[in-house]
């Protein structure tokens, strides 16, 4: 087998060519054009922020998600918790605007729980996470329905909205801020920072990569694991409140969340059984999937065609990645 | 035996990205015959009977059956020409039984329905040929059978298929002595039904008592042919074809070796028992033994990844227990598995990732990646320099590595953590015959630098070659200990535990 | 080859055993607590025969789709569309009925169609477009969903009093709807058992690679699983549009269609790596969750406290199995 003798310098240098710059982007930035060419008001801060402010809670959760995949496994027990955090916290404020400090932290605890709970069966119990995280989900869906006895009572008070639905006004440039927004960015750079800066990240990949070998070379696997369990559902934590703020409170908020999740992972470039995926494509690929579901409604297509699409997207995203992954022989 | 081959390659090459496999072999087997097939690990043997089964196809050449050329597309051609191989991991399904394993894609059918009793009347008519297949029943599930039933199976399964060739890949590596035996018998009464046998094996003990002719494998060319049996030395020699001297790195001398690091008394669990040695500083301490003798089993007990029950360890003078690879690593033991692919590599993670995951591992999780308590990215990439990690860039994906340099990036991962005792299972496999000597001169530098190192291998050559002393395994107790340099043949007793080599 | 291969034999041969008695040891088990349940609570009426069929009764649906969920897992992959599917089965039978007999024929033909067409589609994106299973039947799910809604809101046809017959009919006093269900597990049965297709499901789902050497079209067989579950999912849909009267486009309703049809294969012995397992097992699994659903009916257990344990006891179950293993799930 011959070896190339490469001096130490160029090694440490990165690879010449084109840097590769994930798909997602182009597409994303395809459909914004799409949907300026539809509607040129999009280029009014009225236009785009109010879309970042309708892509917040989706690409939040995908960026928590991601941590899930990455690690190997799925969660989709997401969708019920944003559903059980919504309905619970407008049981538990009772419409008292000082008590939203407490409601989330209640709300804070409950998602902790619930990834530590599914941590645990896939780690200790062995269960695989899409029969845990889909059992959990049903579980959750029936205590969101015991606690609110079928039919939600309550309201959600204004500070507790605060997240989801204000804008901040006068901004000089930009004009609006949607608080949304300010919270995209904080947990979208926290969440990027943990995956991308830290141990815990790479970690993360090894695990979902090869288990065995993270395993052997000393990696505390299932603390790692439940980690990205937790990520998830805090993540799901935050959409709620953002959701609940936005849309308000019934039993079905939260439904299809978790598809959704993955699929803009999916679409940022996440490999599906681990080891591979970045929060910023993660990210971009929520917006995409809002894209395409603004574009649809500019068009004048009806909701249901939203879920066929959506069904079709994910189906799509999966098989060009196979598809590019056997081209490039992995 | 008649005249003409049964199975002919000719002018045989091979390439892959960056590598050449195979170049120029010819190779010929005729019916009733048992030719061995030997070479060192990377030889090309395993590319050769791919070609021959239809996984790959030659770049070059040609390969003939009865005279006639064939083309293979898939493996399924091969079988119909009468061509069976036995692969180390066998093919066959664990959940169904012994008779429908056999007639596994070609089930005799009445009408619509299976036919059971024909299926099962046949399988029994195969076995029988055989006097290892006589105590196996048809209808026993695969997965309640032994090793050695399991193999006889497959064997069964071949001669099923009219196979006028069959090729056995180390058939012998799980088997204890009783079956050695057994399956020699077997490949005797497969010559006498007329079955061309091309038998691979690096064992000389087994050409010995089994082949006609011998060809020899190495750096992907044919360098020596046999048509008549040798002295094994010959063959050894045509294999290595190298001189010894500068292959290995030298002993330790006396002065390098320090007070014992690792001890062990009454180590115990479901696989071993009676575990009693010590490993002293700067020595390199090899373990023979055939599969299944306990070595990975005792590897994975210092590792605490399959732990003892019983028994004290004492590491650098504090007793220790562990029970999770990570109470082992964090006092000072490193492992690095046979099996790269499948349990030390993170294939899509770089180079650097890679070497970084054990520090990594005993890092604050939330802390910065790029440095921890035990060592920074520059101070990782000049290791990485420093053992002569051959990549593009240290950023590239460990997987377009060499297998050399994919085990020198392993050992860079456990350097970091500075242990006190270094575990390789396997070091060379999948390391082609240059790289070797590196990876011999990598472990007894680190011996230089104090640590203990541990060699667990199935080459013997290589064992009595590297290692400073040589404990050998046998049914999950060690039996015998040699020095340096010792016989292979006094090893080999020991590790099958006969009392005389059978002629 | 793994040093452990000397003890493996008879570690093998017993955990083997247990495997195989696992099921009926359950069974057991629950018909105990049922009896026990029922007579503490001195509501012994409740352990007449008739009574007997009735439990039964309640999981006919279920039970046909985990017959044909069998299949799929033989093979190593797994079906998440049969909810939809049934829903929409019951909704486009129902309305093509609406009432009339003459249409009955007609009804049960189309339904087919639209089940052996998913089926297809699903085994073809998973063997063609190497889609992971998971992906591409919840794709799917979300396709049906969507064109399902776009067309649905409510109960939707009528179904005519001769096709009732279907649930509600008797056949010398057994309901016909159980000797149905027996019928389709006996042929399933015979086809696994006895013929060539069945030992090619095994064998492709105990080793795809060594199945492909021996010449077995493994896509095949593995699209033709997926036709049977989808097929067998209809059959189910029918069925309920038979009980229910009419078709609405929630009766598949949130996924547990989807949950407990693999959780009831599971629990009867065939496990999700595929390879392994069998019919009966599935049966068997079925009447232990019919027994489950009757214990809580019995004891009196709120209904949205039994969706809660419903989900529990799914991952329970599946641990129970799981938990022995020593490998790393996913």
């Amino acid at each position: 087998m011959s070896e190339q003798v490469l001096s130490s310098q160029s090694k440490k240098a990165r690879p010449r060519g084109l840097p590769q710059i994930n798909p997602v982007y182009f597409i994303l930035a395809a459909l914004i054009v799409a949907i300026i060419l539809n509607n040129p008001a999009f280029v009014e801060p009225t236009g785009y922020m109010n879309f970042l402010k309708r892509a917040a809670p989706l690409a939040i959760l995908a960026a928590g998600q991601l941590y899930v995949i990455v690690s190997g496994g799925f969660d989709l027990s997401v969708g019920s918790l944003i559903t059980l955090v919504v309905v619970g916290s407008s049981m538990l404020s009772n419409n008292d605007p000082s008590s939203t400090w407490w409601v989330i932290s209640v709300m804070l605890g409950i998602g902790l729980a619930v990834g530590l709970i599914n941590g645990l069966v896939v780690c200790y119990l062995k269960v695989p996470s899409l029969i845990a995280t889909l059992g959990m989900m049903i579980t959750l869906n029936g205590f969101a329905f015991m606690w609110s006895g079928g039919a939600p009572r309550g309201y959600l008070p204004d500070t507790f909205r605060f997240f989801g639905r204000v804008n901040i006004m006068d901004v000089p440039v930009i004009r609006m801020l949607p608080v949304a927004v300010i919270v995209l960015i904080v947990v979208g750079f926290l969440l990027y920072w943990l995956m991308h800066r830290t141990n815990l990240g790479r970690l993360l990949h090894a695990v979902g990569d090869n288990p065995r070998a993270a395993l052997l070379a000393g990696v505390p696997v299932n603390r790692v694991r439940i980690t990205a369990f937790v990520v998830s559902s805090l993540s799901a934590v935050i959409t709620g409140i953002l959701l609940g703020g936005f849309a308000g409170v019934s039993t079905d908020v939260g439904t299809g969340y978790e598809l959704q999740a993955i699929t803009a992972a999916v679409l940022g470039g996440a490999q599906l059984l681990g080891g591979r995926g970045s929060v910023p494509a993660a990210i971009a690929g929520a917006l995409t999937l809002t894209a395409i579901f603004t574009l649809l409604n500019f068009l004048g297509l009806p909701q249901p065609v939203r879920q066929v699409v959506q069904g079709l997207i994910l189906i799509a995203a999966v098989a060009l990645a196979m598809y590019r992954r056997k081209r490039t022989g992995q | 035996m008649s005249g003409a081959p049964v199975i002919e390659m000719r002018g045989i090459a091979k390439r892959f990205p960056g590598v050449v496999a195979l170049d120029d072999v010819g190779f010929a087997c005729r019916a009733g015959e048992v030719h061995a097939l030997v070479g060192e690990n990377g030889a090309g043997k395993s590319t050769l009977i791919k070609i021959l089964s239809g996984v790959y196809q030659p770049d070059e050449g040609e390969v003939l059956v009865d005279g006639q050329p064939v083309h293979f597309r898939h493996p399924v051609d091969a079988l119909a020409a009468g061509i069976s191989v036995i692969y180390q991991e066998f093919s066959l399904l664990p959940e169904r039984t012994v008779a429908q394993n056999i007639f596994l894609g070609r089930e005799l059918t009445r009408g619509w329905m299976l036919d059971n009793a024909a299926m099962n009347a046949q399988t029994r008519r195969v076995l029988d040929m055989f006097a290892a297949g006589r105590r196996i029943a048809p209808d026993t599930l695969v997965s309640e059978l032994d090793v050695a039933s399991q193999q006889m199976v497959e064997i069964a399964k071949a001669i099923a298929l009219d196979a006028k060739v069959l090729v056995m890949d180390e058939p012998t590596a799980a088997l204890n002595e009783a079956e050695c035996r057994e399956l020699f018998e077997t490949v005797d009464e497969l010559r006498g039904h007329g079955t061309a046998v091309i038998y691979i094996t690096h064992r000389m003990r087994e050409v010995t008592r089994l082949a006609d002719r011998v060809t020899v494998l190495k750096d992907g060319q044919v360098a020596a042919r046999f048509e008549t049996l040798p002295e094994p030395a010959e063959i050894v020699r045509a294999m290595v074809g190298r001189d010894i001297a500068d292959f290995y790195a030298p002993f330790a001398t006396p002065e390098e070796i320090a007070a014992a690091v690792l001890s062990v008394r009454g180590g115990a669990n479901r696989l071993l028992r009676n575990i009693d040695f010590d490993l002293k500083a700067g020595e390199i301490l090899g373990f023979a033994g055939i599969q299944g003798a306990g070595r990975v089993a005792l590897a994975m007990a210092l590792f605490g990844a399959r732990p003892f029950d019983a028994g004290t360890m004492t590491l650098a003078g504090r007793d220790v227990r562990f029970t999770h690879p990570r109470d082992a690593i964090r006092a000072g033991i490193g492992l690095l598995p046979g099996d790269r692919k499948g349990e030390a590599l993170v294939l899509m993670q770089s180079v650097r990732d890679n070497a970084m995951l054990s520090p990594r591992a005993f890092a604050g999780a939330a802390a910065s990646h790029k440095r921890n308590g035990f060592i920074n990215l520059d101070g990782m990439d000049t290791l990485l320099d420093r053992m002569e990690v051959k990549a593009a860039s240290y950023d590239q994906e460990i997987r377009f590595l060499s297998g050399g340099n994919q085990q020198k990036a392993i050992v860079a991962r456990w350097l970091a953590l500075k242990p006190k005792v270094l575990i390789f299972i396997e070091p060379t496999r999948g390391i082609d015959v240059n790289a070797k000597a590196g990876i011999y001169h990598l472990m007894r530098d680190l011996a230089r630098e104090g640590a203990g190192i541990i060699m667990i291998s199935s080459d013997l050559p290589e064992v009595i070659g590297a290692a400073d002393r040589i404990l050998v395994m046998r049914e999950g107790t060690i039996v015998a200990e040699h020095q340096k340099g010792a016989e292979e043949t006094a090893i080999m007793l020991d590790a099958t535990g006969e009392q005389e080599v059978a002629a | 080859m793994s040093e452990a291969t000397a003890g493996q034999a008879p570690a093998a041969r017993v955990r083997f055993r247990f495997d195989r008695w696992a099921p009926a040891l359950l069974l057991l088990a629950a018909v105990s607590i049922y009896v026990g349940a029922c007579v503490a609570t001195g509501q012994t009426q409740y352990l007449s025969w008739n009574n007997l069929l009735a439990v039964l009764g309640r999981s006919i649906a279920l039970g046909i789709t985990a017959i044909g969920q069998t299949f799929v897992i033989l093979v190593a992959s797994i079906d998440l569309s049969v909810a939809s599917l049934i829903s929409a089965v019951a909704v486009l039978a129902s309305v093509i009925m609406n009432g009339s007999p003459a249409m009955i024929v007609p009804a049960i033909a189309a339904s087919l169609v639209l089940g052996a067409t998913v089926g297809l589609i699903n085994g073809l994106v998973i063997t063609r477009l190497d889609v992971n299973p998971l992906i591409a039947t919840l794709g799917m799910s979300l396709v049906i969903q969507g064109c399902l809604s776009a067309f649905v809101s409510n109960f939707a046809g009528a179904v005519p009093s001769e096709f009732q017959f279907f649930a509600y009919g008797n056949v010398a006093g057994v309901p016909f709807a159980i000797l149905f269900f027996f019928a389709l597990a006996l042929v399933a049965f015979l086809v696994l058992r006895f013929t060539r297709f069945g030992s090619n499901v095994y064998a492709v789902g105990g080793n795809q690679d060594a199945a492909r050497f021996a010449g077995i079209a493994t896509r095949r067989v593995i699209v033709i699983a997926h036709v049977i579950c989808s097929l067998c999912a209809t059959v189910a849909g029918l069925y309920l549009a038979s009980r229910l009267r009419s078709g609405a486009p929630w009766i598949g309703a949130n996924g547990v269609y989807d949950l407990e049809s693999i959780a009831v294969v599971v629990i009867g012995g065939t496990i999700l790596a595929g390879g392994r397992g069998g019919i009966w097992g599935t049966v068997a699994g079925v009447m232990i969750f019919s027994l489950i659903d009757s214990i809580f009916n019995v004891l009196g257990v709120d209904a949205f406290v039994k969706q809660v344990l419903r989900g529990v006891i799914i991952v329970a179950a599946v641990a129970f199995y799981a938990a022995r293993s020593k490998r790393i799930v996913a």
